[in-house]
């Protein structure tokens, strides 16, 4: 147990940003929205899951839609309350703890801010392990549980409690109230027992966020040369290219961003091609039309020189980015998890392979 | 024949130029930075005006890139009391304005409020915008601010209730009071488009004062014919009634208009520029002729805005950095700088301080002052400090590459003559004429500007005919503006997706810029 306060949370939000794997929105008006609750309110106590009671309630919260929107449009400050409230009431029990459900991305933020308003610990733990752009897309539905029932608010006052018969219809149901109330949306889902957070959960991934912040922040300042080597050794990531941005394809499709980034290799890659495609996050890395890697293990862009995550709606002709794979949470690999986030389910003719075994080929 | 006249201001010194018709440099000054800026300015003015020996009648341009807005918000001088208006409510409470601006920046902005107003994402009304409470909060500012600065929910997209804020805030604080709208100055992003809707309306009296003062000393020195523009951030010109509007976009000239004049004195469309003053250098990258974009937000004083700026590092070198032997027998250059004193504080100069340019006039690199001052220095002392001054360089230069290959550098600006010319990973090392003054020459150079957004549906008009129409558009704004039709070219392209909005719409956005007239 231990307290995070503005240092903690500028780290974390730099940790969040690759881990949002090119989505999850910019975590950076999460990070206000965290700073003026931690302000306003101190700092929130983080939990290691082993410290929290196997009978505990466990909150996770989120935002849900798009986060250009947030950007624009910031929250009240008083959807957290309303939604405690409202789970409170519902399921006639305290709330012991928040928790983040995506740790990647402005997601990683807004539980922060929850835990600082209502003065409850949050938990070092998330269902992801990274960002992904449907909410059935979490390592708890390999467990079986339902993200319903799940309560929704507008930074109008308007609020709901969802009850659907699978994870799908949520994702379907929640979209158009969450288009209706103008596109971004606070949510607490997957409410859960202690017990199951801490079967199912991606466990101390707000500290490896922090971490990995930490480094990002600091990677000029302690390694003197060959910073690329530091910054792949720090994140335990594959290098899997480095090149200019030559064209970037853009479409929206349904409430998605979907995209294919076309890279022009670089240094050693000089002469290489890559791809990437993208559905709001990486889905699929391909170096001269053969593919390297895909989802669900984490394909992150990076700036050459600075190594700040550039994310899919930063992508611009010119710049100069290394493409670095990161592995995915090790349950994703399982039949199951494939099933939820496997290239297959976003669309893409390939079975899944490990980062590590298609960078070894 | 007709003359421009290009003025660019730096820490240490303000530099001009006067290029003729073909471009050619006809004179070159550089005079130290007055404490003011402004007295520099003009004495700048007047000595190249002299040393050109041409008739002030004929110089019909000026341009005039200066750091007059960057010092007053970095040293918090002559800033306007601002008040702010964010019409958001009931949504962006949860986070209040300024959070995260350095504690001393925020008292330009004492009183602001969140009021109801705003747009969804789709135009719809988010909130009516509540005139009552507007009107409370004008009347409790009123005599205690300079300065309005107004934001709202997607304002980007629908500018009406901004609008009539300005209208009823000029009613209440009358027609002396500023008004910055977000709309007319930043993009997408309200916290950033805040932020320097905010720094702006706190430079407007910055802004007029230099301005008018400058307009007025030109005709003073006899250049009664000459247009005057500003260079502003994205490396083109604007008017000076533009700058009186949006002085904010004056902001971070200076490293684009030296990339762009190295460009042009060495003709080279890909190297490294490393621009050398008295206190810092600028390390920044010419890609294809354009300064290399950097992909960060821009901070300005510590404010996060949604500006683009040139990729560019500093390091604390010049040519009146500081050169110390310690006790441990090592030895630093910098980060501290005579700065503009170098001409009185620098021993070759007949000083007392051991700089860089000592060093580089003792080891025969530069003949600047008198050499006999520096005649005793140690031999070894020398030696060491080159060496901590080359691999200065050549780090910064490492970082800046993006490929191990050798590149080329070009040196620019007064301190370069530190610079020695042999430097690992550069394939040459070019000291184009005129090196002392490309900031100014960019400056001159800088073309003008024409801008186009437009929503579209990919649905109803495909892809490339959509960007065609849409470059033709800016094309035509470029030339309105004064460019030169056949010099006009796509400078930046975006197409942004609408999420949620029906129909595959986009926000296309393009900038052309031309050669002026």
């Amino acid at each position: 147990m231990r307290k995070i306060g503005e240092r903690e949370i500028d780290d974390i939000a730099l940790g969040a940003a690759l881990l949002g794997a090119g989505g999850g929105g910019d975590p950076y008006i999460g990070r206000l929205i965290a700073l003026n609750a931690v302000k306003d309110c101190g700092p929130v106590t983080l939990m290691d899951p082993d410290e929290v009671p196997d009978d505990a309630f466990i909150v996770p919260i989120a935002m849900m839609g798009a986060p250009t929107v947030l950007c624009e449009k910031a929250i009240n400050g008083g959807e957290y309350r309303t939604l405690a409230k409202m789970v409170e009431s519902y399921f006639g029990r305290k709330i012991f703890a928040f928790m983040p459900i995506e740790a990647g991305g402005v997601n990683s933020m807004l539980p922060i801010a929850a835990a600082a308003r209502l003065g409850l610990p949050l938990v070092d733990v998330d269902g992801m392990g990274r960002a992904f752009p449907e909410l059935q897309m979490v390592t708890f539905t390999i467990g079986g549980m339902s993200a319903t029932p799940m309560a929704l608010t507008d930074e109008k006052g308007n609020s709901c409690i969802f009850n659907t018969i699978t994870n799908k219809w949520t994702e379907e149901l929640a979209r158009s109230v969450t288009m209706s109330c103008g596109g971004s949306v606070s949510v607490c889902l997957y409410t859960m027992s202690g017990k199951e957070m801490k079967t199912y959960g991606v466990r101390n991934i707000v500290t490896r966020s922090e971490v990995l912040g930490r480094a990002l922040r600091t990677i000029k300042e302690t390694s003197q040369d060959s910073t690329e080597e530091r910054f792949l050794e720090i994140t335990n990531g594959l290098r899997l290219f480095k090149g200019k941005i030559v064209d970037v394809k853009r479409e929206v499709r349904g409430a998605f961003n979907f995209g294919t980034v076309v890279l022009e290799g670089i240094g050693d890659d000089k002469g290489h091609r890559a791809a990437v495609e993208f559905q709001n996050e990486n889905l699929c890395a391909m170096v001269d039309s053969r593919i390297i890697a895909t989802v669900p293990d984490l394909i992150c862009l990076v700036d050459c020189n600075s190594f700040t995550p550039v994310p899919t709606d930063a992508l611009r002709y010119g710049k100069r980015v290394l493409v670095v794979g990161l592995k995915c949470f090790e349950r994703w690999r399982t039949e199951e998890g494939l099933a939820l986030v496997g290239p297959r389910y976003f669309g893409l003719d390939t079975d899944y392979i490990p980062l590590e075994e298609r960078c070894r080929t | 024949m007709k003359y421009r006249m290009g003025i660019d201001v730096g820490g240490t010194n303000t530099d001009a130029v006067i290029l003729d018709e073909k471009r050619n440099v006809v004179a070159e000054t550089k005079v130290p930075t007055s404490g003011d800026v402004y007295t520099g300015i003009m004495e700048a003015v007047r000595t190249v005006l002299r040393l050109s020996g041409i008739d002030a009648l004929d110089v019909d341009k000026a341009m005039l890139g200066t750091t007059q807005c960057t010092n007053a918000i970095v040293e918090r001088k002559s800033l306007a009391q601002v008040a702010l208006v964010r019409l958001g409510a009931p949504a962006t409470t949860g986070i209040d304005p300024m959070t995260d601006w350095p504690m001393e920046l925020k008292q330009v902005c004492r009183h602001w409020t969140v009021i109801g107003g705003g747009y969804e994402y789709d135009g719809k009304i988010l909130s009516e915008l509540d005139e009552d409470a507007l009107r409370d909060f004008l009347e409790s500012v009123k005599g205690k601010v300079d300065a309005l600065a107004v934001s709202g929910v997607f304002s980007t997209l629908r500018d009406d209730q901004e609008k009539r804020v300005r209208e009823i805030a000029t009613q209440v604080l009358g027609v002396d009071v500023h008004i910055s709208l977000s709309s007319e100055i930043g993009s997408m992003g309200l916290v950033e488009r805040e932020n320097a809707t905010i720094l702006n309306a706190a430079l407007h009296k910055v802004a007029r004062a230099f301005t008018q003062g400058f307009a007025k000393s030109l005709k003073d020195e006899g250049l009664e014919n000459v247009r005057l523009y500003l260079s502003q951030n994205d490396g083109t010109l604007m008017s000076i009634e533009d700058a009186l509007r949006w002085p904010v976009l004056t902001i971070a000239c200076g490293p684009t208009n030296s990339i762009r004049g190295a460009s042009y004195l060495s003709d080279l469309q890909n190297a490294i520029i490393v621009d050398v003053g008295g206190t810092t250098t600028d390390i920044g990258a010419l890609q294809n002729g354009f300064p290399r974009e950097s992909g960060v937000a821009v901070t300005i004083g510590g404010v996060r805005t949604n500006f683009r700026m040139p990729d560019v590092i500093s390091i604390g070198l010049g040519g009146g950095s500081i050169v110390r032997r310690h006790e441990d027998g090592s030895v630093t250059v910098g980060p501290d700088s005579v700065g503009y004193r170098i001409t009185s504080k620098a021993l070759v100069f007949g000083g007392d301080t051991l700089t860089a340019t000592d060093i580089a006039v003792f080891l025969g690199m530069a003949d600047v002052g008198d050499r006999s001052l520096v005649a005793s220095l140690d031999r070894q002392l020398a030696l060491d400090a080159m060496d901590v001054i080359r691999e200065m360089i050549e780090d910064a230069i490492d970082s800046m590459k993006l490929s191990a290959d050798d590149v080329d550098v070009v040196l620019t600006g007064g301190g370069s003559i530190i610079v020695p010319q042999r430097i690992a990973g550069a394939r040459k090392v070019v000291m184009p004429a005129h090196f002392g003054c490309a900031n100014a020459i960019g400056s001159a150079m800088s073309k003008v500007s024409g801008y186009y957004e437009k929503l579209v549906s990919y649905d109803e008009i495909e892809r490339e005919k959509a960007l065609q129409l849409a470059s033709n558009e800016a094309i035509l704004e470029a030339s309105r503006s004064g460019a030169l039709m056949d010099s006009v070219e796509i400078v930046e392209l975006e197409d942004v997706p609408l999420q949620y909005y029906p129909g595959n719409m986009v926000r296309i956005r393009i900038k052309a810029a031309g050669e002026l007239a």
